[in-house]
C-alpha cells in the first residue's frame, strides 16, 4: 500500500518516533534525577523534542518561539536560580516524598481517566486517513501573525502587560532588602 | 499516517510524567520545572489539534501558553529565591511557615 | 527487503546534497578559525608595531596547525570534584550551537545548508542556546572563578542578545520577510544595502554583536587579567580548544548575519549598475594580486620550506584567481557553447561567494581593529551600556524604521526623506539620552572607583 511505504509518510513516522521517544526519555529523567543540574539539562533536552514535533506538525513559527522563549530564555533564567539556591547537602537529602506511591496511583488514576474519555469520544476525532489540509498552515508566520494581530489582539495585548507585571515581581521580590 | 492518538497518547504521557513530578518531588525546582512539562504536553495536544483540524488558532493559544509559562517561571524562581534567603532552604516540606 | 532498503534511500534523497554541505562545513570550520585566530595575532601585532608570529611558517602560516597539534597532545586534566557529564557537555554546546546557525546562512546565491522560511530566527534561537554553553561550562568545574566569569558572561549575553534582536527586527521590517536568502534578494531589489537604510540599527547591531562575542572591548568576562580566564579556566587541552573554536565561530556567524541583513550578502557593490560591471574583474585581480605578492615574498624567505610553502601559497591563490576567472571569460572565450553556458552560469554562486567572503573578513578586521584599539569596558559600565543605552535606542530604532515605511507606504513619501528623517530623528534620541547617561555617570568615575579614598596621584 502506497501509505505504508510512501518516503514523506515513513520520515513523517521515524521523524514522530524520534522525537517522541526523546521527550518522553527525558521527561521521565527530569523527574527523577538527584542532581538538580541534571534535571534542567534533561528538561532543556525535552523542550527541544517538543519543538521538533511541533515543526514535524508543521508549525515553524511555533518550533521557533519554543527555542528562543522556552529554551533560550526560561531555562536559562531556571539555571541560574539553581546555580544560586544550589546546596551540596541536597545531593545526600532525601528527593522523592515517603508517599511517593500516592502520586504514582494518582497519575494512574488520571491516565485512566484521560484514556476513558478519549476512548469515549473517539469517534469525534479525525481518522488517521483524512489527510489534513495542510496548505491552510501554510505560509506559517505570516497566518499567525495576521490571526495574532486581528482577531487575537485584545489576549496579545493583555500577555504583554502580563509579562511587565511579571518582570515588575520578579525583581521586586529578588531584590535585596538593604 | 500519524492520527490524533499518536499526540493524544505522548500528550498524556508527558502531562502523567508532570503530575507525578510536581506530586512527589521534594525539591521545589524540580516542582517548577515539572509544571513546564505539563505546560508543553498542553502545547502539543494544541498544535496538534490545530494541524489535524486545519485551523491556526491552536498555535496562537500554545504562544500564549508559552507566554504565561515565562511569566511564571520568573515569578515563581523570584518568590524561591526570596525564600531561600530567608530560610536557606529549597525542599518543600520544610517551607511550613503557615502551619500550625 | 529490497523494498524497504530503496524507500529509506527515497527518505534519505533529500537530505543527501545538506548532509555534504554539513560534513565539509564540519571539517574545513576549525582551520578557518584557526587561521582567524593566526589573522588576529598578526593585526594585533601590525597595529602594536611588531611582527607577530613568524617562526612556524612563512610569516607564520603554520602556526594554527602547529597550536592545534599542541592542544590535541595536551594531557586532558579533569578537575576532582567537577561534574563530569557537564564538564564534558559544556564544550560541545557551545561548539554545537555556534556550528548549527551556520547551517541556515547563505554563502552565495545557491549556497546554503537549508533555506528555511524563518531562517533568521532561527539563527536568533541557536545564538541564545549557545548561553548554555558557557553557563555550564562555569557550573560543571566546580571553582570560584568559573563560575562568576559563567555567569558574567552569561549576563553580558542575555543583556546584549536583546539589543541585537530589536536591531535584526529594524532590518527585518525592511525585508518584510524572515527568510534570509529573500532578505538578500529584497535588499538586491531595492538596490541599497540595509545598512544604509537604516544605520543606526547596523550602528547597533554591530556594537551588540561585539558584546555577544565576548570580545573587547567587552571582554571583561574572559580577559587576561581577571578572574584567571573565567568559565574555560579549568579547561585545557582539546576541550579548550573546542570553547576557543565556539568563540571563533560565533564570531564568524556574527559577521555573516551582519552581512546577510545590513550588507547585502552575496551582492557585488550596485549589481545592476551596468556601468561598474568592471568590477566584476575585482574578484580574480585581487587573488592574483595576493598569488603574485605571495610569490615576490617567496625569494626571501630565510628556509627552504617556507619557500616552498609560500610557493604552494601563491598557487593556491592562482588557483582561486583562475576559478573566478572563468565564468567572467567562459563566453568570451568558448562562445555559445553548452559548456561555456555552464560555466558561466557559476557566476553569480562564485562571486557572490567571493563577495560574501569579503565582506565577512573587512567585518572581522573590524571587530580586531576595536579590539586593539579601545581599553576594557568595567563590567557595570557593560551593563548600564547595554541596558540603559543599546536597548531603549534599538526599541527606538525598530519604532523610527516603522515610521519611516508608514511614511513610504501610507503617506506616499520617498524613499530616501522617509528613511533620512526618521534615522535623523533615532540618532537625536540617541544623543539625548547620552547625555542623561552622561550625567549619572560622571559622579562615578573609574578613578575613584578603582582608588578610593587614598589616591596616590
Amino acid at each position: 500500500m502506497g501509505s505504508s511505504g510512501d518516503p514523506a509518510v515513513m520520515l513523517d513516522r521515524i521523524l514522530f518516533d524520534l522525537f517522541a521517544g526523546l521527550a518522553i526519555l527525558s521527561a521521565i529523567l527530569v523527574v527523577t534525577r538527584r542532581n538538580v543540574i541534571h534535571s534542567a539539562i534533561f528538561l532543556i533536552t525535552t523542550l527541544l523534542a517538543t519543538a521538533g514535533i511541533f515543526l514535524q506538525l508543521h508549525a515553524e513559527f511555533l518550533f521557533i518561539v519554543q527555542i528562543i522563549l522556552y529554551v533560550g530564555g526560561i531555562m536559562v533564567l531556571f539555571v541560574f536560580v539553581i546555580m544560586l539556591v544550589n546546596l551540596d547537602v541536597s545531593l545526600h537529602q532525601m528527593q522523592f516524598r515517603r508517599q511517593w506511591w500516592v502520586g504514582l496511583l494518582l497519575a494512574l488514576a488520571l491516565g485512566a481517566e484521560t484514556v476513558a474519555a478519549i476512548y469515549i469520544g473517539r469517534l469525534g476525532l479525525p481518522g488517521p486517513n483524512t489527510a489534513p489540509p495542510a496548505a491552510v498552515l501554510e505560509p506559517n508566520t505570516e497566518l499567525v501573525g495576521r490571526v495574532l494581530f486581528t482577531a487575537y489582539m485584545l489576549p496579545f495585548e493583555i500577555a504583554s502587560v502580563l509579562l511587565l507585571v511579571a518582570m515588575i515581581g520578579a525583581v521586586v521580590m529578588a531584590k535585596r532588602r538593604t | 499516517m500519524i492520527g490524533t492518538g499518536h499526540y493524544l497518547f505522548l500528550s498524556l504521557a508527558l502531562l502523567l510524567i508532570g503530575v507525578v513530578g510536581v506530586v512527589t518531588r521534594r525539591n521545589v525546582i524540580v516542582i517548577l520545572m515539572s509544571i513546564e512539562l505539563i505546560l508543553n504536553a498542553v502545547n502539543i495536544n494544541l498544535v496538534a489539534f490545530s494541524r489535524l483540524a486545519g485551523s491556526v488558532e491552536g498555535q496562537v493559544f500554545a504562544i500564549f501558553i508559552i507566554t504565561d509559562a515565562a511569566a511564571e517561571a520568573a515569578v515563581g524562581l523570584g518568590i524561591i529565591i526570596a525564600f531561600f534567603r530567608n530560610r536557606e532552604t529549597v525542599l518543600s516540606d520544610e517551607m511550613d511557615l503557615l502551619k500550625w | 527487503m529490497m523494498h524497504m532498503l530503496q524507500t529509506s534511500l527515497e527518505v534519505l534523497k533529500p537530505f543527501l546534497l545538506p548532509l555534504i554541505y554539513a560534513v565539509a562545513i564540519v571539517a574545513v570550520l576549525p582551520l578557518i578559525a584557526g587561521y582567524i585566530v593566526l589573522m588576529e595575532r598578526k593585526v594585533m601585532a601590525h597595529m602594536q608595531v611588531r611582527l607577530g608570529p613568524m617562526r612556524v611558517g612563512p610569516h607564520g602560516l603554520l602556526q594554527p596547525i602547529a597550536d592545534a597539534v599542541k592542544l590535541l597532545l595536551k594531557e586532558d586534566i579533569v578537575p576532582e570534584s567537577a561534574d563530569r557529564l557537564i564538564f564534558w557537555l559544556a564544550p560541545i554546546l557551545s561548539m554545537t550551537a555556534a556550528m548549527l546557525a551556520l547551517a541556515a546562512l547563505p554563502f552565495g546565491p545557491g549556497f546554503q545548508i537549508a533555506d528555511l522560511n524563518i531562517g533568521l530566527l532561527f539563527v536568533v534561537g541557536i545564538s541564545s542556546m549557545g548561553i548554555f554553553g558557557i553557563v555550564l561550562g562555569g557550573w560543571a568545574s566546580n571553582s570560584h572563578y568559573s563560575l562568576l566569569g559563567a555567569l558574567r558572561s552569561a549576563a553580558q549575553l542575555v543583556s546584549y542578545e536583546t539589543a541585537a534582536g530589536m536591531a535584526i527586527v529594524g532590518a527585518l521590517l525592511l525585508a518584510g520577510t524572515l527568510s534570509l536568502r529573500d532578505i538578500v534578494e529584497m535588499q538586491e531589489n531595492a538596490g541599497m544595502w540595509f545598512a544604509f537604510a537604516a544605520p543606526v540599527g547596523f550602528f547597533i547591531y554591530l556594537v551588540a554583536s561585539i558584546a555577544e562575542t565576548n570580545r573587547a572591548p567587552f571582554d571583561m568576562p574572559e580577559a587576561e587579567s581577571e578572574l584567571v580566564a573565567g568559565y574555560m579556566t579549568e579547561y585545557s587541552g582539546f576541550r579548550w580548544a573546542l570553547y576557543f573554536l565556539a568563540e571563533y565561530t560565533n564570531v564568524v556567524v556574527v559577521a555573516s548575519i551582519a552581512t546577510t541583513l545590513f550588507l547585502g550578502g552575496w551582492l557585488r557593490p550596485f549589481p545592476h549598475t551596468h556601468a561598474l560591471d568592471f568590477l566584476d574583474w575585482f574578484p580574480p585581480g585581487l587573488m592574483l594580486g595576493l598569488a603574485g605578492y605571495s610569490l615576490f615574498r617567496a625569494p626571501k624567505q630565510p628556509v627552504l620550506i617556507q619557500k616552498l610553502v609560500m610557493v604552494l601559497v601563491a598557487g593556491m591563490f592562482a588557483a582561486f584567481a583562475a576559478i573566478l576567472l572563468a565564468p567572467i571569460l567562459a563566453t568570451h572565450l568558448a562562445g555559445a557553447s553548452s559548456i561555456a553556458l555552464l560555466v558561466a552560469s557559476w557566476k553569480p554562486a562564485l562571486h557572490g561567494g567571493f563577495w560574501f567572503l569579503l565582506k565577512v573578513f573587512l567585518y572581522i578586521y573590524l571587530f580586531m581593529w576595536l579590539r586593539f584599539t579601545f581599553p576594557r569596558y568595567r563590567f557595570d559600565q557593560l551593563m548600564r551600556l547595554g541596558w540603559q543605552f543599546l536597548i531603549p535606542i534599538s526599541i527606538v530604532n525598530v519604532m523610527g524604521i516603522g515610521l519611516g515605511l508608514a511614511l513610504h507606504r501610507q503617506w506616499g513619501w520617498p524613499v530616501a526623506p522617509a528613511l533620512i528623517l526618521t534615522t535623523l530623528i533615532t540618532l537625536a534620541i540617541a544623543a539625548a539620552l547620552a547625555k542623561t547617561g552622561e550625567k549619572k555617570e560622571s559622579s562615578e568615575a573609574i578613578v575613584g572607583e578603582f582608588w578610593g579614598s587614598g589616591r596616590d596621584a
